[in-house]
């Protein structure tokens, strides 16, 4: 494989999938991110500031738990994040070892980092709950136990990359990974209806079974929502960055061949 | 119990990784922009 990926020989051709690469041409993504990106970032800092003001001073407080619910507002966002985080992840990976396409290991390559943040902030926030509420920060409960899998794999993740001289080795050993690494998703989701698990139940469904009231659900979507695009945005603006860095590279490199 | 250094340590991590991630990848955009536009005009 060509480790110019930004040469046009460097992205596959053919039948299958010729549509998704002329949209994960990386020239075409970053002509696409340029003029996104400011109102992306606009718009995730607006809800996510919003969600988490809302959630710590005016969001009431619960009728059992008290103030300390209010973890929830950044708590339950960052783990939503980081299993969407995954999922792109496995996806990325999923195109990079069918397809090969270059765009598609820069993506997770980049992903990971931010992922693993998010699902560091839940485990950290989920812990400071846990203390008040369970009397401990940690039980090895399967829910928590699955989120620390996941962050695990993350580290594994860009480990992984980074492991060998040759970096298209590390992609594809990433990507097995990643694939490999999703069949805890459904784990970390279904844990507290498979086992009897210390952590609450789902609260929230979308097939309209909500146990949570709608003064506290407001606040938890904005910063949920807000957190999906910071997540989006950090992606975005670093395989922006990635894909600069190695044109300018490219670049170099042929100026010095000619040079030569 | 006083929950407030739970709920601020929550809060606290947070915004702190937040606005952490988010400055370092802003230098890093501008500084790729940089020096791509510095090596193509080079």
């Amino acid at each position: 494989m060509n480790e110019n990926v930004l040469a046009p020989e460097a992205i596959p051709g053919g039948r299958t999938g010729s549509w998704l690469h002329h949209y994960a041409n990386p020239g075409r993504f970053l002509r696409l991110a340029k003029p996104v990106l400011p109102w992306l970032a606009a718009f995730s800092i607006f809800l996510t500031v919003t969600g988490i003001v809302w959630g710590y001073f005016f969001a009431p407080a619960d009728w059992e738990q008290g103030d300390a619910a209010r973890i929830m507002y950044v708590h339950v966002p960052a783990a939503w994040v980081a299993m969407a985080g995954y999922a792109a992840l496995a996806v990325c990976s999923f195109f990079s070892l069918i397809w090969r396409h270059p765009l598609a290991d820069l993506a997770a390559e980049e992903i990971g980092p931010v992922g693993a943040g998010f699902t560091f902030v839940c485990l950290v926030s989920g812990a400071l709950w846990g203390k008040p509420m369970w009397g401990a920060y940690w039980v090895w409960d399967a829910r928590l136990t699955s989120v620390l899998v996941l962050f695990f794999l993350y580290l594994g993740h860009i480990a992984l990359i980074r492991a060998f001289d040759n970096k298209q080795h590390g992609y594809r050993a990433a990507a097995i990974l990643a694939l490999v690494g999703a069949v805890n998703l459904p784990i970390i989701v279904f844990s507290v209806q498979w086992w009897n698990t210390l952590h609450q139940g789902n609260t929230i469904s979308f097939s309209g079974n909500s146990k949570i009231y709608i003064t506290m659900l407001y606040p938890l979507l904005i910063a949920s929502v807000g957190f999906y695009l910071c997540f989006l945005t950090l992606v975005t603006a670093r395989l922006s960055a990635a894909i600069m860095e190695r044109r300018a590279g490219a670049l170099l490199l042929a100026r010095a061949e000619r040079n030569s | 119990m006083n929950f407030a250094p739970f709920i601020d340590g929550s809060y606290g991590v947070t915004v702190l990784f937040l606005l952490g991630i988010g400055v370092l990848t802003f230098a890093r955009y501008r500084r790729a922009v940089k020096r791509l536009r510095a090596v193509e005009t080079r």
